[in-house]
């Protein structure tokens, strides 16, 4: 999977999660939590779609990093299975 | 035989559309089972049935927006035998129950689903008559043929159009014919008592218009005092435009309809407590370390599991105040309060939540947010709640204070997990510490009983693995 296609991916998973993440561009900077109205149920949620789709561990610890889109990339690419 | 209304889903609804019948005319439901689907300013709502039996009509046809306590459909219980004359459709039209059979008419084999438009009772004193666009357009063949200028006139006067012979063309029924029918009509009265009677007369309420509660559908003084609360709560509403399926405005009008009465008739009093939420935190830690996503914990359920079972030690925060009266409840039912994102707030209910385990509750909650989200909370999850907890989560502020919904009689919040200098023995450790609040009423309890109530919920909180 390219950066580009895990960012699309991950941006689907949002989108089904908080439906208002399709309508708005995603700064990939900041934090979902600040520009979308999510919660910690979607955040589970959201973990658990990355991690039945990609396959990747997501230990509870690493939360933070997935908490915009580019630490979330940032994360999950190196782990992607090749 | 046992009518299916409207229900009431929330003290703050009127009406509501039926959208969906999930049972057929003759098919057998048990208590529980969902046979409807009905929309609401909360969204779809699918409606459980509280009687068993064998499905004898359905009255109110898909698409039909009608006020609470409606018959919608009509059950006969397994040992009744099926009646021989077709349903009498509405509670306005409902008759004394005959000392001989009715007249036969045409058996309901093949039943039409379709009422006659006249079949649904006349709005409430006050109100807007219902919509003509309430009437489905594509009328099945069945339909008695009437002119609509007839139909909302027998609708007003309570008068089952099928009772009528239509003098128009090809039969159909007239303005003329439904305002010459009522002399003709037998005496139709509602059951009530004579006091009932008096004090409806007093009041200015029609008899006609209630559902009764009490023995065969009699109607009650309680009844009565409902009827004429919404018909004032009707007059002083501003008038708004028919309910569309679903709209923000709506919901926020009905959550501001709900705080609102529960800010004139609930003497509010208000405690907060910080407590240390360290042990719980790591006890969710520990638990979701060894777990995939999808089977792990949030400390939300962890605060229910404690909620319910501090009720245990003060249990009048748990039940309805009803009819002056505090009525408690022997289950738990927690509303939990469920952000629709931008189109408000629900809080349905886990049920039993003293009775399940961390796992189990769980579970269910996130089923319970996933149906609140996209439609699909049944009709006891919106009736049945016995306390509400409401949490803020990560994204709130460290104290919230909540507001009682009726007929609850208590409302449990927590802020934001933040941490904070706290003090352990001697010495002091940055801890992460939350603040619970509880909304209590004082026409059931007090601050005292409130303090020993939220004493217990820290004291469960610092031994998380025991909950």
């Amino acid at each position: 999977m390219t950066e580009t296609e895990l960012r699309e991916r991950l941006l689907a998973i949002l989108g089904g999660i908080a439906p208002e993440a399709r309508e708005i561009d995603i700064d990939p900077e900041q934090s979902f939590r600040d520009q979308l109205d999510i919660d910690s149920m979607d955040f589970l949620n959201f973990v658990t779609a990355v991690h039945k789709q990609l396959g990747v561990p997501i230990p509870e610890l690493d939360y933070p990093r997935l908490a915009s889109l580019n630490g979330a990339v940032q994360y999950l690419l190196p782990k992607l299975p090749h | 035989m046992a009518d299916f209304v409207m229900p009431s889903l929330g003290s703050d609804m009127e009406s509501g559309t039926l959208v969906e019948w999930r049972i057929k005319p003759g098919g057998r439901v048990r208590r529980g089972d969902i046979v409807a689907v009905v929309e609401t300013q909360k969204g779809a709502i699918e409606v459980e049935i509280f009687d068993s039996g064998v499905v004898e009509s359905l009255v109110v046809e898909p698409g039909t927006e009608v006020p609470v306590g409606t018959v919608l459909a009509t059950v006969r219980s397994g040992d009744e035998p099926a009646a021989t004359e077709a349903p009498v459709a509405s509670a306005v039209a409902r008759p004394a129950p005959p000392p001989a059979p009715e007249p036969a008419r045409p058996a309901p084999a093949a039943a039409p689903k379709a009422p006659p438009a006249a079949a649904r009772p006349a709005p409430t004193a006050g109100a807007a008559p219902p919509p003509v666009s309430a009437v489905p357009t594509a009328a099945p063949a069945t339909r008695l043929r009437a002119s609509p200028a007839a139909r909302q006139r027998a609708t007003a006067l309570g008068i089952d159009l099928s009772t009528l012979t239509g003098s128009g063309p090809g039969g159909a029924i007239t303005l003329a014919d439904v305002e010459a029918a009522p002399a003709k009509q037998p005496a139709r009265a509602p059951r009530a008592s004579p006091s009932v009677r008096q004090r409806a007369l007093e009041l200015g309420v029609d008899l006609g218009q209630i559902t009764g509660s009490g023995a065969k559908g009699a109607i009650t003084v309680a009844d009565l005092a409902r009827a004429a609360a919404g018909a004032q709560q009707a007059k002083s509403a501003p008038a708004r435009p028919p309910a569309a399926p679903f709209e923000p405005d709506a919901m926020r009008r009905a959550i501001a309809a709900a705080m609102t009465r529960s800010k004139r008739e609930i003497p509010h009093y208000y405690l907060a407590t910080t407590v240390d939420f360290e042990p719980a935190l790591r006890f969710v830690e520990r638990v979701n370390a060894q777990r995939d996503p999808e089977q792990r914990l949030l400390y939300a359920v962890l605060l229910l599991k404690a909620l319910a079972l501090a009720l245990k030690e003060v249990p009048e925060l748990n039940g309805f105040w009803r009819q002056d009266r505090f009525e408690p409840s022997a289950a738990v039912h927690v509303g939990v309060a469920v952000s629709l994102r931008r189109r408000g707030l629900i809080a349905p209910a886990l049920h039993d939540v003293a009775d399940k385990d961390l796992d189990t509750l769980m579970m269910q909650l996130k089923d319970l947010v996933q149906r609140a989200r996209v439609g699909g909370l049944r009709s006891s999850e919106l009736t049945d709640t016995t306390i509400t907890l409401s949490s803020l989560g990560d994204n709130g502020v460290e104290t919230l204070y909540p507001i009682i919904t009726p007929p609850q009689v208590a409302v449990v919040g927590a802020g934001s997990v933040v941490r904070r200098p706290w003090v352990v023995g001697e010495g002091l450790a940055v801890r992460r510490v939350v603040t619970l609040t509880l909304a209590g009423d004082h026409r059931v309890s007090d601050g005292h009983r409130g303090a020993l109530f939220l004493a217990a919920l820290e004291r469960l909180l610092q031994k998380p693995e025991e909950l």
